[in-house]
């Protein structure tokens, strides 16, 4: 059944784009700002698991936790000291500020690790696992299962824990929420940093099944905002039917246009969406 | 002559919500003619299909003999139908004559330039804000702001002129003025249907007033008919008020 | 107006003469300056008149070096080539403006960053037409200096950017530009004011596309070889943006004068700083964009006032 197998590929491909997505999907809903320099922080995650295994031998898994605090509080520190200030701004200016803080990141990246592509490989190898006919490599699957875990993670912060309501209470109504008390600045500075954490943290997870170089961050940026489209803006589970749906068009479409196609295929379902259905498939309304 | 503006069973639809349910109403030329109906009656939804911003859901919306169902805001604006914002939307960094002047441009068919100028000076001479013509729009207090609009609304050249809540949020010198300057306006032939809070307003200006409840019109005549007519007091002050009145009465 | 007609004819002209004294490489630098030119006052149309934040040169600029590089290689003579590079921009611009035109904010701005993408892949894949990744190779004019070429190349921009300038004073000063001005400040205002809002964006949108495409035409022309990661570079895309930030959006002169100081900024950081050219450039777009975002000329109003 080589369809089945072509949909579970997808699906697992899906469940690491969830977790790329969800972090973008929270900061584009709730602050209205479009994170250019989230593909670079993921790409950023990848190269710290990378060095800390080669270098130190820590296992990728465990790499998701340093990466996890330290991407926190570099996304805190960027929306106080940087982007705060243009909160209100016309989206153009938004944009180039994080377009120009992009450019600071993946040139110091490239500069830093050459555009030489890395890969991570573990040693030794986890092998392959069969489910009837299909078959999955270990570490896929289990970057898949861990790519779901911190997204479902990142869905309890925000629905059960006190800053988790503040959270949605401020992407709701930004001004009632003010009025009853919620410190607006700190929760989008803490949205940030939550949206940071959760690239840093798909980093390492990515960087045992990619190659991983500086040129990657916009295609994982452009994942993450077609990720936006398909599943509705500001929602985690709308980020979760969104990856998984992207996941699995993009595993039939290298099967059926081939991989070369990828973009192109993305974009043009991209317009679709828009034009016929622009609050997505779950049909939540998000910001214009 | 058939009647400048006709509505047919018009209704919209919002999801499962209707908003507007089988309109009918037909609005002679001339005439000064009051929309009102408590807070969610579905007014401005009415106004909307109208003017092309939203398109009926059913029904048909005839004006000056043609069919304008299917027209979007700018052909709507361009046959003559004009009208103006319950939340004042002008062009902010534009100045006072500019956004008149865009409003003769587009919709009253003037050209660029000198033209347009001219006759936004015109307009704004009546509405008193000539003074102001060459400040920028965003500086207006909220009373000039909705005489900026009545100016905009004028240059579109319109034959029908709508006015949404023109008078909310004004002190009383201000809505006095506002009125002259309508019952002006409608001396001139425009034909006008106003939205109201203002029950003040509707009866000294209207010939004739029409009530929407639940996105349904319940009633329809003079401003003397319409206040003592028992499903309006209804709709407004609900049941026991209207069945008191009826046992005074 | 004429004000302003009188100044770009005074300073065209005095551009017209600098292949008289200068040597090599301030030529190449004047047809950087005068192409960036084009780029920022194309973007001006849809970014700066009607307030649409798009990111698609790059994707104008690539489909223009293209098609005039097929047609080149077909071969047609040159400002065939860039004429039909000009009217293919113009068309897909058209096509792409009715569909992405419909969005707004941040939604419109990353549909229009992808656009170049999406062409680079096609252009990749269409190996047989446009050599993919292999690149493609021009004809070089024969029968010329080299120093003849530079001087035809620098003439050939310097025209297109008074072509540029032309059609941008004359948006400026017209219907057109003022239902654009309309729709930047609130855009359901001015539909309901009667602007044909959907033909006004289009309009703008082909003019921000047809002149970035036979920017890139000529470019190719220029350079005699083109590949995709060059031509679509998202970077063009950045750049007329940052430029008519640096100029400032409100006066004609603005992207022009925009384009000549990121070139100044721009050279001395490529001499000096090879390495760290993308990072720096994102210092600057960042620093720009939190203490002068509306732009230089602002700093002179705000010195007045």
């Amino acid at each position: 059944m080589l369809s089945l197998q072509i949909l579970a590929n997808g699906l697992v491909l899906g469940g690491l784009y969830a977790c790329i997505a969800a972090g973008f999907s929270l900061v584009w809903g709730v602050l209205n700002v479009i994170n250019i320099l989230h593909g670079s922080f993921i790409v950023l995650g990848g190269y710290l698991a990378f060095y800390a295994y080669v270098k130190l031998g820590i296992h990728p898994f465990v790499s998701i936790l340093i990466a996890a605090p330290i991407f926190f509080l570099l996304g805190y520190a960027l929306q106080r000291a940087l982007i705060n200030r243009m909160i209100a701004a016309p989206v153009l200016l938004t944009l180039s500020l994080t377009f120009g803080l992009d450019l600071m990141l993946s040139n110091g990246m490239l500069f830093a690790f050459t555009a030489d592509f890395k890969k991570l490989n573990l040693d030794p190898p986890l092998g392959v696992v069969s489910l009837g006919t299909i078959v999955l490599p270990v570490d896929r699957l289990i970057a898949m299962l861990l790519a779901l875990a911190l997204t479902g993670l990142l869905y309890l912060v925000l629905s059960k824990s006190r800053i988790g309501r503040a959270i949605v209470a401020v992407r709701m109504d930004r001004e009632a929420a003010a009025l009853m008390g919620v410190n607006v600045k700190r929760i989008y500075a803490v949205t940030f940093g939550l949206g940071a954490l959760m690239a840093g943290a798909s980093g390492p997870l990515l960087a045992m099944i990619f190659p991983i170089s500086p040129l990657s961050g916009p295609v994982y940026l452009g994942k993450a905002f077609v990720i936006c489209v398909l599943g509705g803006l500001g929602s985690v589970p709308g980020a979760m039917i969104g990856g998984l749906a992207l996941g699995v068009v993009e595993s039939f479409g290298a099967l059926w246009f081939g991989p070369e196609h990828a973009i192109t295929l993305s974009f043009t379902l991209l317009i679709l969406m828009l034009l016929f259905r622009p609050t997505g498939l779950l049909g939540r309304s998000g910001y214009s | 002559m058939s009647a400048l503006l006709e509505l047919k069973g018009v209704s919209r639809r919002f999801g499962g919500l209707t908003a507007v349910s089988g309109v009918d109403l037909s609005v002679e030329r001339g005439e000064v003619i009051g929309l009102i109906g408590p807070n969610g009656a579905g007014k401005t939804t009415l106004v909307n299909v109208i003017t092309g911003v939203h398109r009926a859901s059913s029904g048909a919306v005839l004006f000056d003999g043609e069919d304008v169902t299917a027209l979007k805001p700018f052909q709507a604006a361009r046959r003559g139908i004009a009208r103006t914002f319950q939340i004042v939307q002008p062009f902010p960094e534009m100045t006072v004559a500019e956004n008149v002047a865009a409003a003769a441009m587009f919709a009253g068919a003037a050209s660029y330039g000198r033209e347009a100028r001219e006759i936004a000076l015109e307009h704004l001479g009546f509405v008193g804000l000539a003074e102001m013509a060459d400040n920028r729009a965003a500086s207006l207090t909220l009373a000039m702001r909705k005489r900026l609009e009545l100016a905009k609304g004028l240059a579109m050249r319109p034959k029908l002129l709508l006015l949404d809540e023109v008078n909310a949020g004004l002190n009383a010198t201000e809505v006095d003025h506002a009125l002259g300057l309508i019952r002006s306006i409608a001396a001139r032939g425009v034909t006008i249907l106003i939205i109201e809070h203002l029950m003040k307003v509707v009866l000294s200006l209207c010939t004739r007033i029409v009530v929407l409840h639940h996105g349904e019109l319940i009633a329809s005549g003079t401003p003397e008919s319409i206040v003592r007519d028992p499903r309006v007091i209804q709709a407004y002050l609900g049941r026991r008020y209207a069945a008191a009145e009826a046992a005074n009465g | 107006m004429k004000r302003s007609i009188l100044m770009a004819a005074v300073l065209f002209a005095l551009l017209a003469l600098l292949p008289l004294g200068a040597d090599a490489y301030w030529l190449r630098l004047g047809t950087i300056m005068l192409m960036y030119g084009v780029l920022a006052m194309a973007w001006n149309f849809i970014g700066g008149m009607a307030g649409y934040p798009s990111f698609a040169s790059a994707a104008f600029f690539g489909l223009g070096a293209y098609a005039g590089a097929v047609a080149q290689k077909f071969g047609m003579p040159m400002p065939v080539a860039w004429a039909l590079a000009a009217l293919l921009a113009l068309l897909f611009a058209a096509l792409l403006g009715l569909a992405l035109l419909r969005l707004r904010g941040h939604y419109f701005a990353i549909a229009s960053l992808v656009v170049a993408e999406v062409l680079r892949e096609l252009v990749n894949s269409a190996t047989d037409l446009t050599g993919g990744g292999m690149g493609l190779n021009l004809p070089v004019p024969s029968g010329s200096t080299i120093s003849g070429q530079a001087a035809f190349f620098y003439y050939a921009m310097l025209g297109l950017a008074v072509i540029t300038f032309g059609a941008m004073l004359a948006t400026v000063h017209s219907r057109l530009g003022f239902g654009l001005r309309c729709i930047q400040q609130n855009e359901s205002a001015a539909d309901m004011l009667g602007v044909n809002t959907t033909a006004y964006k289009v309009a703008a949108f082909v003019l921000s596309g047809v002149f970035v495409g036979a920017a890139g035409a000529i470019y190719a022309s220029w350079v005699h070889y083109i590949e995709p990661p060059d031509v679509f570079d998202v970077l063009y895309s950045i750049k007329a943006i940052v430029m008519v930030l640096l100029g400032g959006a409100g006066s004609v002169f603005g992207p022009l004068l925009g384009a000549a100081l990121f070139l100044s900024l721009e050279e001395l950081v490529w001499r000096n700083y090879l390495q760290v050219h993308t990072g720096v450039l994102g210092l600057m777009i960042v620093l720009l964009v939190l203490f002068l975002p509306k732009g230089v000329l602002a700093l002179k109003a705000k010195g007045r006032g």
